[in-house]
């Protein structure tokens, strides 16, 4: 997908990354720090919403700090013919958060689908695999769910490179 | 975390209005102040219950990213985590349950910088680096649904 983002697209990007100000005018702050004016940006962010740059605009849950402690990248191996039916099938579940195809690395890894579930006990977690199983049907020779079982850093999208120092690593599951 | 908390996460995650005074407009739909729908946000976010109120951009529109993969020894792990999340250019990094048991992505400004960190934690740590860059993303329609109980 060709995606034309000007130095002012870039620009509210990096000063949005962090997340808006929480003030009454968020987005004439942003609008000043990028010298435009605040019905510009919202017209630029609509824009970039639209054609999916942005994907959503909105609060972005901490799943961890919400008692979603079971962290599972589920992997599936589906013909490549079938991706983009699979991909469309685990979206529509409503408990993925991310969806994406990656390459297959054989003979290391046969997966070719990737799929993040949340869930706050190990049960609710496998049967939220299960679900998604059942849907993919014969479509999935195979899956399997990485846990994670350390967060060793999270920080969000940064389009220049920062200073910032990692986090301590915390447990996933205290 | 009160019933106006929750329904601040469960309907605010995607829509959050392109309105001059958006919290404004929030306000108005929860039948609540606008000041207080402000202070009740930066309360949700210094207890990180919300990481931030903001846009969620598309991996590699502005720039280039991967996941990545390694099958790091038990012993040598922490060392390897470490090196690994210092670059700025990591910005997720967990450790899973499987033969790979470490998994980060990488973010730069274009793909040769992705390939150059990957290859330099290659040779810094001796062990190979899996490289997964996104082919597809399919997109989410539903929010993603919390439970609250």
């Amino acid at each position: 997908m060709t995606q034309i983002l000007d130095d002012i697209d870039r620009a509210i990007i990096v000063a949005t990354q962090d997340g808006l100000p929480l003030v009454e005018r968020p987005y004439d702050v942003v609008a000043e720090q990028v010298g435009i004016d605040g019905a510009e940006l919202r017209r630029r962010m609509a824009a970039m919403l639209d054609s999916g740059v942005i994907r959503r605009v909105g609060l972005v849950p901490n799943h961890y700090a919400l008692g979603y402690a079971w962290n599972g990248m589920t992997v599936w191996d589906v013909a490549d013919d079938d991706v983009a039916a699979a991909g469309a099938a685990l979206c529509s579940l409503g408990f993925v958060s991310h969806c994406y195809e990656r390459p297959r690395l054989l003979p290391d890894w046969p997966y070719n689908l990737f799929a993040m579930i949340h869930a706050k006990r190990k049960d609710d977690a496998d049967q939220l695999v299960a679900r998604a199983a059942a849907a993919l049907g014969g479509m999935n020779r195979g899956h399997r769910v990485l846990y994670s079982t350390r967060i060793l850093k999270k920080t969000g999208l940064r389009l220049k490179g920062g200073g910032d120092v990692p986090p301590k690593p915390v447990p996933a599951r205290a | 975390m009160d019933s106006i908390d929750r329904r601040l996460l469960d309907d605010y995650q995607h829509d959050l209005p392109l309105d001059p005074r958006p919290f404004a407009a929030i306000g108005r739909d929860l039948g609540i102040a606008e000041d207080e729908v402000i202070a009740r946000l930066d309360r949700l976010r210094q207890h990180g219950t919300v990481s931030r109120v903001g846009a969620v951009v598309r991996p590699n529109v502005a720039g280039a990213s991967t996941l990545a993969a390694m099958a790091v020894p038990v012993e040598w792990l922490e060392r390897v985590a470490a090196l690994v999340s210092a670059y700025p250019e990591v910005n997720h990094n967990y450790q899973r349950d499987h033969r790979l048991n470490l998994w980060f992505v990488v973010a730069c400004a274009d793909r040769a910088g992705v390939a150059m960190v990957l290859l330099d934690i290659s040779r810094r740590t001796g062990l190979e680096v899996l490289d997964l860059p996104m082919l597809e993303h399919f997109h989410i329609d539903l929010g993603f649904g919390l439970q609250w109980t």
